[in-house]
Parts: C-alpha cells; structure tokens; sequence
C-alpha cells in the first residue's frame, strides 16, 4: 500500500476485539493466483501485500474491518472467507 | 434444544425493523447479532429517508436518536484542479417533519434495539450464525456458536454479503460488477463549529456529494454529511471499475486525496477523526435482485440486494426497514395459513411490490447502467469546469465573446454525445 496513507494510525481509531483464528486466509498454494491481485489494491485496511517472489499474502488479519471486498474481488476458491467469531473483531462506536 | 417462532439473523435495520413488526404478536422472537452489540457491524454514508417508512413505525422515529435533519442539498461536479457545485435548498427541507436525517449507525441500531427489547424480542449479540439447518429442503433453524436454534421460520438479514442467502440457494455466489465499496471517516467536530462552518442553524445538516476526480474518474463518488458532532466524509467505488488494472488505484488512497483537496480540507480541519469504517453496497438494483424467499426463509435488506442508486440519491436504509416490516407481516400471514413453504412466504414479495420498495427499484431498474456511464466521472467534471474557467476569467488583454467560448467546448460532436447521454437518461 502506497505510504500517503498511514492506515495504522487510522485503524488505531477503531475498537477491535481479539479473535482466535484468523477468519480469512488464503488457500494454500493459492498466493499466486491472479485472482487474489485485486485485493491488494482494494482492502481498506491494507491488509494484503505481495512479497518478493510475487506473491499475494496476508500476514495478519488484525484490522481488518470485515467489508467483504476481498470476498468479492478474489473468489472462495482462492480464499477462506468467513466473519470472525461473535463478539470478536471490529466493533464500531459510530458507524 | 430451543424453538422459537422467528429466528431474524442480523441486528441491522431490515432485522430490527422485522422484530420491531413482530413484537407483541405472541410469536416468539429472537434475533442473532455476531457484533458486540446492534449496530457494532454497521455502517451508513449516511441518511436515513423517512417519509417513505413512518407509517409502517407509527410514533418511532420521534424519539429515536437521529443526527441532524438536511436542509441543504449540494452535488459537485470535481475535476482535476476545479470544481462546480449546484446546491439545493427550500424551506420544504426545514418543515416538519423533515424528510431525511443524518444517522450514525452503532448509535442508531443500538436505540432500535433496545426498542424491541423493550416490548419482549430477545436479541442475542456476539452470536455468529455459521450455517443454516435444513430438513427435506426445509429451513428449520440456524447453528451458531455450536447450538442448533430451531425455529418455524427464519429471516435472513445478514447483510450485504448475505452467506446466508447463498447456503439457502436463494442466490449465487455475489459478483463484484453488483457491488461498491464504501469506505468513511468519522470526524468530530464541536456543533457550534459545523454550524458556522456550514451555514447551519440549530438541526439543520447537509448532505454533500462529489464526484469525478474523487474516483480518479472511475464509477462511485464522495459524500459528507454532518451529524451532531461529528462529520461522515467517505468514498464509493464501484468494486468492478476498482479492480480494473489498465488504471490501477489503491482505494485508501482515494479518501486521503479527498480529505486533502481543497474544496474539502477546509471543511474539516481542526476535527479529529474518530472511526475509520468500510462496508459493501448493493448497487445492482432490480436486475440483481435474487430470490426474496425459500421454503421457511426469507431475506431482506442489504441481504436482498434492496438498495438504489440514482445518482443524486443513494438509498438503503429506508429499503431495509420496510423489507424488514414486509418480512414480518409474511411471517404473520404465515402463521395464519399454518405453513412456511415458499408458496406461503411468497406475499412476502408480493407485499413488496405493492409498496414503494418493489416499485422504486422496478421503475429505476436502467438506473446502474445509466449512473455507471464513465463520462459522468471524468469528461463531464472537466468539461463543466473548464467552461466555468473561461466563463469567469478575465484575460488582462481582451475577453473572447460568450457563444465561441461555449462552442469551444461544446462542438458538434460533443453535443452529439450529450444528446446520446441524456437519451439514456430519458430511461431512468
């Protein structure tokens, strides 16, 4: 994600609450497929990166504010999709 | 193992509005809610339009916690480096009862909630419901959180994404082309301050669209709409125009460059922002609509695809809470009939065509492909703007005559196009 945003500190704003297991991941061996390029640019959370070897990845699910972009864009072939557990993740005080 | 009458899944307005109906019929209700708490999960631009659903909630929003009501309506064309703003405001727009307000969600879903709790609806948050259970092609309940809730009848108001919808087989699997991304900043800001900086008395609020630059030309726009004490400045992008790759753009991006131009910075300086949020819109309209009802489901609001576009109006909510009552007065015929198979359920639909929820998506149906015409979010801000710049400038030398500066930018050719533009207007 281009560094003109600092979406750390955005997200920071945001009240989350701890989950137990990330509730998306990207299938295995799926990191290459070209499907999963959309999200990179489109997550409003930043959340997926490409590495060196051209890779699609998504380190952390923390932050991630559960819009279903990337359920949209990538397909459940490529991704695990599902919300996180109840009570856990986002929660918004305004909305 | 527990049964109720009514499962609602969702604590949303579709759900609440659901419950809201339901309550006090003798049907034992309960509704699922994966947040925190109603309204956690959810988010608006936003406004809320009430005329369309007061009389289906006698007496409700009188009390309910709404933000300010709009008085001022104001569209802006952005181009690169100008804008041109057509702004709208009438005294109809300060007369009670005042059309539409801004809202704020978590505030909004919560009141609405406790409303229905009050009259004796169980709402259980920090539930997620994982699947749903079928019987013989029957929906008969929901597992969550490792429990079968059984019910006679469940209501799908799980949102945009809708898993729920696509277990039933009420909908395939959602595509991108149906959808936009919205993504907002909630900016504090003390009341006196919005007041003065936007020419407001007392309640009054306003609701502002962008569009063009704001998308890097792509389908979508931005808004601002004041609340109480705070600001909602967002960004929507068409999901599919975002994913384009010959001009790639990186949505966060597009709402720091918005903050950052200058016909917005000035309206938000010295606020804080205090939540950063990002949910889907249904944008497809009539012709994306899936199934509304199965055999013991039903779906409504954002989960239906209820949700309309017309450009100068984005509407959901006002969808969601009259899908919501509908759904709940299927259920109640229902009920009555001693059956919930799809035949029963389907006054569900039937309801909704008869109301202003069926009729407005089915009259505006051409409307997404209409709205989603590129040049309304590059050539025309341009061209506006570059004919408002040499309309009002003043050359040290001479000025050029009015009519050869207007054909300048509007040739032959061009008005040819305007022609063809509006006559897909003539549709809508």
């Amino acid at each position: 994600m281009s560094e003109t945003v600092d979406l750390k500190a955005k997200l920071g704003l945001d009240v989350f609450k701890p989950f137990g297991q990330p509730h998306i991941k990207i299938r295995q061996g799926m990191g290459k497929d070209p499907r999963l390029k959309p999200a990179v640019r489109l997550c409003p959370a930043g959340l997926y990166s490409v590495n060196e070897n051209g890779e699609v990845m998504l380190a952390t699910v923390d932050g991630c504010l559960e819009c279903g972009t990337c359920r949209l864009t990538c397909d459940t072939e490529v991704l695990e999709w599902n919300y996180p557990e109840g009570g856990t993740g986002v929660q918004f005080r305004f909305g | 193992m527990d049964k109720f009458d009514v499962i609602i899944v969702g604590a949303g307005l579709a759900g609440l509005g659901a419950a809201y109906t339901l309550a006090g019929s003798g049907m034992e209700v309960l509704v699922l809610e994966r947040g925190d708490y109603p309204g956690a999960k959810n988010v608006t631009g936003g406004r809320l339009y009430l005329n369309p659903v007061r009389d289906l909630f006698p007496g409700l929003f009188e009390k309910a916690p709404l933000e300010r009501f709009i008085a001022h309506e104001e569209i802006t064309l952005m181009a690169k480096d100008r804008s041109v703003a057509l702004t709208y405001s009438g005294n109809e727009l300060r007369e009670h009862p005042h059309q539409s307000y801004s809202i704020l969600r978590a505030r909004f879903d919560r009141w609405l909630a406790e409303q229905v709790e009050a009259q004796g609806v169980m709402v259980l948050s920090k539930t997620r419901v994982d699947d749903l259970i079928k019987d013989n092609g029957v929906i008969t309940g929901v597992l969550a959180g490792g429990d079968e809730l059984r019910a006679d009848v469940v209501i799908a108001c799980d949102g945009a994404l809708s898993l729920l919808s696509e277990k039933a087989g009420l909908r395939s699997h959602a595509s991108p082309e149906n959808f936009a991304l919205g993504i907002k900043e909630v900016i504090t800001l003390d009341s006196g301050t919005i007041n003065d900086r936007f020419h407001l008395e007392g309640n009054e609020g306003v609701a502002y669209l962008y569009v063009g630059d704001v998308t890097q030309g792509k389908f979508g726009g931005g808004f601002l709409y004041t609340n109480r004490e705070s600001l909602s400045l967002g960004v929507v992008i068409g999901i599919e125009d975002a994913m384009d790759e010959k001009l790639p753009i990186e949505v966060p991006v597009l709402l720091e460059a918005f903050k950052q131009r200058p016909e917005i910075a000035p309206l938000i300086k010295g606020g804080s922002p205090a939540e950063y949020s990002a949910h889907v819109i249904p944008e497809g309209g009539f012709k994306a609509l899936g199934k509304l009802c199965g055999n013991g489901i039903l779906v409504a609001g954002d989960a239906a695809g209820l949700a309309l576009n017309i450009g100068f109006t984005v509407r959901g909510m006002e969808y969601a809470l009259a899908s919501g009552c509908f759904a709940a007065r299927a259920v109640l015929k229902a009920k009555e009939a001693g059956n919930f198979y799809t035949g029963t359920l389907n006054v569900y639909r039937k309801l909704l065509e008869e109301s202003f929820v069926l009729q407005d998506l089915k009259n505006f149906q051409e409307s997404p492909a209409v709205v989603g015409n590129p040049r309304y979010f590059t050539h025309y801000p341009e061209l506006i703007g570059n004919l408002m710049r040499d309309i009002y400038t003043i050359p040290a030398g001479p000025k050029e005559r009015l009519y050869p500066t207007l054909r300048k930018h509007i040739g032959l050719a061009e008005l040819w196009s305007i022609f063809k533009d509006l006559r897909e207007v003539m549709k809508i």
